[in-house]
């Protein structure tokens, strides 16, 4: 055995390649990228195949087809990915696997880095898919391995679903010294039972049905559910997932007595060790983030054995919904679930803080693009969509140039439908490359079918950057190679039909800000591609100063473009260490008080 | 066994590596750890906090409120943001550098720097501040600071780990290349503690 420091979504990799995973696809998403991260830089040592796939849609189905073939295989994904790969997912059900497939979610209760909260074990249960839940780094380890069996012995994907403070806490976990690296070649055997009629559905169906209860009867036996009885204690405490700690350290701070089922496979929950707390409860407490899918089970099984027991939890609203859970707020649960008063915290008020959100870097090429297309709108009243990306952050002040962002890709098919409803308002839509491939192209070839008057910008910083920096269909790179077939934006944005297509540079203020007039003023969807690198992977160049002599203090540097590297001291505007020297703002100082 | 540590900062400072070198050399001495890191939209110049838990028996790796027995701070607001979760008689050890936000030079919010300093003395018997700026100008490297507090957090009395194994932990972490000047931050964060 050898002990390492791993992060949660390390020790899912080092799972899967301990349970010989054969083909693994993902795309990035915080907090679920450093699954792939870490299997693609072990493929090559372990024999197996890993990629970052265009979306979440394309790397289920990637894995899907492998095991087909018989082989192991994992897709990865953050939970509102898991909403554009719910079409396989639902059909995949019905179909079932030959290969173990498992499907790492990573849920962001908070949410920290999310557009929603939903709670992807409330997804399992849609569609009737195992599901389980680590605790922590290690526990995601173990499970991932049995996940891997689970799928095959039941021939079903199995989730995997993780959170935010197993994903991105680490520990030290025990691992093999050697790990098989010979992996079974796969064969693709052909058989009727893989194409989706409807009258194979039919039979899938109560096939699938059926599995629920071998599935419940399976994770009984798991080691993930464990009865712990605290004789004498007439209160039992059930906690999912993460909870299980906030709920251990709780019961320790406040010296209560509770038995305590912790549950590691949510759904569909096992009976017996349920039932079995019942017989030493008189009261239940359910503690789980996000919905309440275990305490719903609870309430089911209750109800059928006739039990009596109070069953607490959302239903009573002695646990909240929404937000994150930690020990502060679940010792307050439970303690009310005693009927205790918490003792008053006597908190010290703080001095009014600064706000710190995000923003842009220091010499991000999104700053510029912004800048640029704010000034060629200038005077019209311009909507400006956005999308997912760093360049969400384009809707903080004082850019202020993101006026809509929903989901990946919308920026794009949301201008359209903007534009429909207002046609004689200018719409502006900004995405990201990767985001482009995503599902940005899909927008954009409906709108030139649909002949929308929109001006599409592809801020084109030749890599994900939000998530990690991982390589895209437009870099010439793979997760595993160097070299890749690159995908030419500006040649398939020509492709799909677009009429006006500018690749521009946003550092060269003056000829990207012709580009962006010309594309507004065009009739028919235009694209601009503002290219330029990520500000975190080129090397910086020389750094610029303002001179006290010549700045007119006008405030321009700092409040048009929000710079980090810009603040003031004795109230004149100075340039600070994190400068990278791009000269976006020595270009837009009136007085030319800005040089290297 | 049991040492809760915060590092707070923003992010771009290098706590997750502060962090992961803590735990490293935790395990290094047979300890269990758990550390719990912000990853994600905050790391761009947003507040970031790391929990590293050390000890026999873990639960979680969020640290609750009132039981951290170190709050190390890397930037001096971001310290005051992050007190609650301090223990009563615990140690502060912040850098005393403050990084304003775009938002206060737009006027969109305050940044008192002496009344986050004195509101720390007030709160905290066990404050130590350290002047990060000229100390990492010391080491050569602007960006030292997470090595240069943590050499000073590795001389207080009764923690579960030598200074040289932290020291180890974060020569591991840290590309060739880079090695000696981390070696030598870590040894001025040292000296200004023990000068302190």
């Amino acid at each position: 055995m050898v002990v390492k420091l791993l992060m949660g979504n390390e020790a899912i990799a080092h799972g899967a390649i301990e349970a010989g995973v054969q083909v693994a696809a993902a795309y990035p998403g915080t907090p679920s990228s450093e699954v792939l991260g870490t299997l693609a830089a072990m493929a090559g040592e372990y024999g197996f195949y890993a990629e970052w796939s265009i979306n979440e849609k394309a790397a289920l189905e990637t894995a899907a087809g492998a095991s087909l073939a018989g082989a192991r295989a994992l897709a990865a994904m953050k939970q509102v990915g898991l909403n554009v790969a719910a079409d396989p997912l639902m059909s995949l059900a019905y179909i079932g696997v030959k290969g173990g497939l498992v499907l790492v979610v990573a849920d962001d209760p908070g949410p920290h880095s999310s557009q929603t909260e939903q709670d992807t074990r409330k997804f399992a249960q849609f569609a009737k898919l195992p599901v389980l839940d680590p605790s922590n780094p290690a526990e995601a380890r173990e499970m991932t391995k049995y996940a891997f069996v689970l799928s095959e012995k039941l021939l079903l994907p199995v989730i995997l679903r993780p959170t935010t403070r197993t994903c991105h806490a680490c520990q030290n976990v025990e691992l093999p010294e050697n790990i098989q690296k010979r992996r079974s070649p796969a064969s693709f055997g052909k058989n009727p039972d893989w194409v989706i009629f409807p009258s194979l559905s039919a039979r899938k169906h109560v096939w699938l049905n059926r599995q629920q209860k071998a599935a419940g009867d399976i994770l009984g036996l798991s080691p993930f559910n464990r009865l712990e009885i605290n004789e004498g204690a007439k209160a039992g405490i059930i906690a999912c997932g993460l909870s299980y700690n906030y709920v251990r350290e709780a019961l320790r701070l406040t010296g209560l007595k509770a038995s305590v089922l912790k549950i590691g496979a949510p759904y569909p929950l096992p009976a017996p060790p349920v039932l079995e707390l019942f017989k030493h409860a008189e009261r239940i407490l359910v503690i789980e983030e996000q919905e309440p899918v275990v305490e719903d089970q609870v309430i089911s099984l209750a109800w059928q054995h006739r039990l009596e027991s109070r069953i607490s939890g959302k239903h009573d609203r002695l646990a909240p919904r929404e937000g994150e859970f930690n020990v502060d707020k679940v010792k307050a649960i439970i303690e009310k679930f005693f009927d205790l008063q918490p003792a008053p915290a006597g908190e010290t008020p703080l001095p009014e803080l600064p706000l710190r959100t995000p923003v842009l870097c220091a010499g991000c090429p999104h700053r510029a693009s912004f800048y640029i297309f704010k000034e060629a709108a200038r005077g019209t009243d311009t909507v400006f969509t956005g999308d997912i990306g760093c360049y969400t952050l384009g809707a903080i002040p004082p850019i202020n140039a993101v006026d809509t962002c929903l989901c990946m890709g919308a920026s794009v098919t949301m201008a359209a439908g903007l534009h429909r409803a207002e046609p004689g308002r200018r719409q502006v839509a900004f995405l990201g490359d990767s985001t482009f491939f995503h599902s940005g192209v899909t927008g954009l070839i409906n709108a030139v079918y649909n002949r929308a008057d929109i001006t599409v910008v592809i801020l084109d910083n030749r890599t994900t950057a939000m998530t990690g920096h991982q390589p895209h269909p437009g870099m010439g790179a793979t997760a595993m190679a160097g070299d890749g077939t690159s995908v030419d934006i500006a040649g398939l944005v020509k492709a799909c039909g677009v009429g006006f297509v500018r690749e521009v540079d946003p550092f060269d203020l003056a000829e990207a800000g012709k580009a962006a007039r010309a594309a507004m003023e065009h009739s028919g969807p235009a694209v601009v591609i503002m290219r330029r690198d990520c500000a975190a992977l080129v090397k910086r160049s020389r750094p610029y100063s303002i001179s006290s002599d010549d700045c007119v203090n006008c405030g321009a540097c700092l409040e048009d473009l929000g710079c980090p590297a810009i603040g003031k001291l004795d109230a004149l505007p100075v340039i600070n260490t994190s400068c990278t020297g791009c000269g976006v703002c020595s270009q837009i100082c009136p007085a030319k008080a800005i040089r290297r | 066994m049991k040492l809760d540590v915060v590092i707070s900062g923003v992010g771009g400072q290098g706590s997750i590596l502060a962090s992961r070198a803590l735990a490293g050399a935790a395990m290094a001495n047979g300890l269990n750890v758990l550390t719990s890191e912000v990853i994600g939209m905050a790391q761009r110049e947003g507040p970031v906090t790391s929990h590293i838990r050390i000890g026999n028996d873990l639960c979680g790796a969020l640290i609750p409120d009132h039981e951290a027995d170190f709050l190390i701070g890397l930037e001096l607001s971001e310290t005051v943001r992050s007190l609650g979760k301090l223990k009563p008689g615990g140690t502060v050890i912040t850098s005393e550098m403050a990084i304003i936000p775009v938002s206060v030079q737009l006027g969109l919010s305050k940044y008192d720097r002496e009344t986050y300093k004195r509101h720390i003395r007030e709160q905290v018997k066990k404050a130590v501040f350290l002047d990060l700026e000229t100390l990492s100008h010391l080491a050569g490297n602007p960006r030292a600071g997470n090595v240069i507090i943590m050499g000073a957090f590795s001389t207080c009395p009764g923690l579960p780990l030598q200074p040289e194994q932290l020291l180890r932990s974060f020569l591991q972490l840290v590309p060739e290349k880079y090695k000696d000047i981390n070696a030598h931050a870590f040894e001025i964060g040292r000296r200004a503690m023990e000068a302190s």
